[in-house]
């Protein structure tokens, strides 16, 4: 390629404020054509912000624009729509996900893209009647999802999607698209195992090859440390460090990213919490089906001690995920679970949650947050609504009203015990970063002061620093609760240093349960051991 | 370059910002054009006070047909298209209560209790069908208003009335399409410490009352159930992962909304003067989902003041507009300018409805 001194992306003296909130300043950096660039900070520092100025999204003229120059080729450009913006040539993986609902992962990969047909029509009437070559279609998806060494289902609509999916498809789209000159990667390897994360990895060094300028967010360092030629340190809205990749490491990257040294590596820390006295069996499922799509259990049969954690591993669409939802009753289920010496019913979330079950789902967006309303809303309104918590009553309990203060003092206890970033407790939840709407969800739970509690992929989207806090919130609350916690995780890594024993899902059943100290082989081979 | 996508970085603009958001600049370009007429109507011969009047006592019929869009948009139900349901209810409350033989303002109140159990009727059996359709809602609710109008135009033929107010003279059955409220519950509420000076009436009552309710609809909002009711509209995922039986919460916002309806147009018909049956309820929903989404509704978020300031706005252009033009041109085509004043606005607010973030 020919070398001239204009970058492919400049951006200069980049701002941007949400109605007096600065949340970026200053921010300068340039991006050369095939080069892989790093952007990380902690969460809520601004990266996504930073690209959805890149791209073009409405949010942010919306709220008042941004200051600042972008220079594509050493041109000025403003987008004022994403479709100005994939126009240029800019494709973006979105952390929350940009898929239409209503339509297959095939359909969505190849949006507008579609390979068509002429027809006896179309030679009459123009192109516009084109039909779509639905085999040609198929053909180019599968070819643009087996890039990344997974299997989903490309008949399966968005809206029946679990997490993981959604995320292959929206990659899958953006790989897919020829006529690319930069790639934007939001989180994409948030809701991945490691297995699966590498096969992105791997393309991403593909794409860099071909000479596209690749932008790459991620929460897990050592990914960044291993495709990338830059790294880009944000921290509260302005970049700290800009430095070839090569030449750092993850302590030092973290050490930027929040402004201090984080110590010990919590894998390590948490090691010896694996060796705790066994309690009585406080759940026990057995022969449980789940009929979710794409992540379909098939007959799991597992005991849960009481107040230990358990962890289930195991790769996207082999059904840990289908476990939580089936037994909390969102999807359909059958089999038999009994907790605490009593039979629960299936398919009926409030029996669940009478009985003291909570649960933090995967699908932030769609089944976590209320993103209209206020945290304090999100917080506290399953602690509201199942044990009448947070209520004044009057007229001997014939009203029960709503207690704000109570709310506005457990939103504001949990926003400082796990370190939120927002304005206040009445902003809305869509208007925090991923990591912290994540928080938000897992509060939503503690403040259900519940029993027993599935999380599932509670880090998801979560900051190095904000991870062991997190993480050591969970354990806390295992412990000095003795609250039961059953941890669903793509993150092998991180259900070794939190779980006592981790259960391996494949192919919709348990293929074994392992102490958390066992070595990571023994899991990965549970893992592969009856996919299908 | 383009000054529209900087950020001023004037926290003073910033704030003013903030305010047209939030207070909407279309709403902030019809109120100063109702200000405007209203500056305008004592230059073209009308009476200030009296263009106040008419505006505030429309207000007053028209508040609480308003207010019924509420219960439905906060439960995720949509713009209560079906609201000639409720309105029916409020009808049929009216027309048996004078067939029972109440008189004066009293009726009023027997009309209301009448009309109670038809619209809770009403709105299980349209709970019922708008819980089977998710999503569809608001062609579906249009579908039932249209067919329940269609379907009492022969029932106010059959039923069996018999008071002669209300039958037709020469036949002696079937109610007639207008009838008349003198010595029923004509200004049974308006009346009520009305304040009449000079030019200047306020139909006190209907005030009232219509707080009454507004703040009791404030109040179930801010309850347990009327949280999880506005929870179900926000995200009915997240409502029921926390145990919230959707289909029943939508069910009760489609009830309330119903009888709202009734007592609304029991309200409207008392400050007019006439019950209007036949086609007219048909012609009710239109204005009432304008009124609310120029007040500030969005498909699934409503407020109090959205139906405060909506209806104030709505009746203060459809009552201000041919008056002033009127006078201004010297011929009388109020009605035709009213027409098209009230269908402009409709058009424009349906331009307008907006949904919320998923
Ligand atoms: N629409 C909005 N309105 C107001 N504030 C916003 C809005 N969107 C983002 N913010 C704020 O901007 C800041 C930066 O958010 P951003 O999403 O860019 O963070 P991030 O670096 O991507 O974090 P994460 O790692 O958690 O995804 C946060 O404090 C957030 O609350
Ligand atoms: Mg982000």
């Amino acid at each position: 390629m020919e070398k001239t001194n204009v970058p492919l992306l400049e951006m200069k003296n980049v701002s941007k404020s949400f109605f007096g909130n600065q949340v970026l300043q200053d921010i300068n950096f340039k991006l050369e054509a095939g080069q892989v660039l790093g952007l990380v900070g902690e969460n809520g520092a601004g990266k996504s912000t930073l690209m959805k100025i890149l791209f073009g999204m409405n949010v942010i003229k919306e709220t008042g624009g941004y200051g600042g120059d972008i220079l594509i080729n050493g041109k000025k450009v403003v987008f004022e729509t994403p479709f100005d913006a994939l126009e240029a040539g800019i494709g973006m993986v979105h952390q929350e996900f940009s898929l239409i609902p209503g339509f297959t992962a095939t359909e969505n990969i190849l949006l507008n893209r579609e390979p068509q047909k002429k027809s006896v029509l179309s030679e009459v009437f123009g192109e516009r009647l084109n039909t779509l070559d639905r085999k040609d279609m198929d053909e180019r998806a599968d070819g643009s999802i087996d890039k990344l060494g997974v299997h989903i289902d490309k008949e399966l609509v968005v809206n029946h999607m679990p997490v993981g999916h959604k995320q292959f498809t929206e990659i899958a789209r953006e790989l897919s698209k020829d006529n690319m000159n930069i790639l934007i990667l939001d989180e994409p390897t948030a809701v991945l195992t490691e297995k699966e994360a590498d096969a992105l990895l791997e393309s991403i060094r593909g794409m860099a090859k071909r000479g596209i300028a690749v932008i790459f967010i991620t929460h897990r360092l050592q990914e960044i440390l291993s495709v990338c030629d830059k790294v880009l340190v944000m921290r509260d809205g302005v970049i700290v460090k800009d430095t070839p990749a090569a030449d750092t490491n993850v302590q030092e990257i973290t050490r930027w990213m929040v402004g201090r040294s984080i110590s010990g590596n919590p894998s390590k820390a948490a090691v010896a919490t694996a060796e705790k006295e066994r309690g009585k069996v406080i759940m026990s499922i057995s022969r449980l089906w789940v009929d979710m799509p794409g992540e379909t259990v098939r007959d799991v049969s597992l005991e849960v001690y009481e107040g230990e954690i358990l962890g289930i591993g195991g790769l996207a669409g082999q059904g840990k995920l289908g476990i939580p939802n089936g037994i909390m009753g969102l999807y359909e289920a059958g089999g038999k679970v009994v907790f605490d010496g009593r039979e629960i019913a299936l398919n009926n979330p409030r029996k669940c949650l009478d009985s003291q079950l909570a649960f933090v789902s995967e699908d932030r967006r769609g089944v976590g947050l209320l993103l209209d309303e206020s945290l304090e809303w999100n917080v506290s309104f399953p602690a509201m609504q199942i044990q009448n918590k947070f209520l004044k009553p009057y007229l001997g309990g014939l009203v029960k009203w709503r207690d704000e203060k109570a709310i506005e003092e457990v939103t504001n206890k949990y926003i400082k015990a796990l370190q939120i970033k927002c304005t206040s407790s009445k902003q809305p939840a869509k208007e925090l970063s991923g990591g912290n709407q994540q928080k938000i969800c897992l509060a939503k739970a503690f403040a259900l002061e519940p029993r027993f509690l599935f999380v599932s992929e509670p880090t998801r989207g979560i900051d190095v620093g904000a991870k062991s806090l997190v993480l050591d919130a969970l354990k806390q609350f295992n412990r000095e609760s003795g609250v039961t916690v059953v941890m669903i995780s793509s993150e092998l890594e991180e259900l070794r240093s939190t779980c006592d024993r981790i259960a391996i899902v494949s192919g919709g059943k348990i293929s074994g349960i392992l102490p958390a100290v066992s070595a990571s082989e023994d899991f990965g081979n549970l893992m592969v051991s009856n996919v299908r | 370059m383009s000054e529209l996508v900087r950020s001023s970085g004037n926290p003073l603009m910033d704030k003013i910002r903030v305010f047209a958001k939030s207070f909407g600049l279309p709403r902030l370009i019809i109120a100063g054009f109702l200000l405007l007429l209203f500056i305008m109507a004592p230059f073209v011969g009308a009476n200030f006070f009296t263009q106040l009047s008419n505006t505030i006592n429309r207000f007053s019929w028209n508040a609480v047909l308003v207010l019924s869009m509420v219960p439905m948009i906060h439960s995720g139900c949509g713009l209560n298209f079906g609201l000639p349901l409720g309105i029916i209810a409020g009808l049929l409350g009216g027309t048996i209560a004078i067939e029972l033989g109440a008189v004066g303002a009293g009726s009023f109140w027997v009309a209301v209790l009448l009309a109670t159990p038809f619209a809770v009727v009403f709105g299980m059996v349209y709970g019922f069908l708008l819980n089977k359709i998710k999503g569809g809602e608001m062609m579906i609710a249009t579908y039932v208003g249209f067919s329940a109008v269609s379907l009492m135009c022969i029932m106010w033929l059959l039923l069996p009335y018999h008071s002669p107010n209300m039958v037709w003279g020469y036949a002696g059955t079937g109610l007639r399409t207008t009838i008349s409220l003198e010595g029923y519950y004509l200004k049974a509420l308006a009346g009520f410490l009305a304040i009449n000076i000079g030019h200047l009436s306020i139909p006190v009552g209907s005030l009232l009352f219509f707080a009454l309710l507004a703040f009791a609809m404030w109040a179930f909002l801010h309850t347990k159930t009327g949280t999880a009711m506005t929870a179900v509209g926000s995200n009915p995922e997240f409502a029921k992962a926390a145990g919230i039986n959707i289909d029943k919460v939508r069910l009760l916002s489609v009830i309330m909304s119903t009888w709202l309806g009734a007592v609304g147009i029991l309200v409207y018909e008392q400050g007019f003067g006439f019950i209007q049956l036949y086609m007219a309820p048909f012609n009710m929903a239109l204005p009432a989902v304008s009124a609310i989404l120029i007040g500030g509704a969005s498909v699934n978020k409503a407020s109090i003041m959205n139906v405060i300031i909506g209806t104030f706005l709505f009746q203060g252009i459809v009552t201000m507009t041919p008056t002033v033009m009127n006078s201004m041109i010297h011929m009388d085509m109020s009605e035709v300018i009213r027409v098209i004043a009230s269908n402009g606005m409709i058009i424009y607010a349906l331009t307008r409805k907006s949904e919320v973030s998923r």
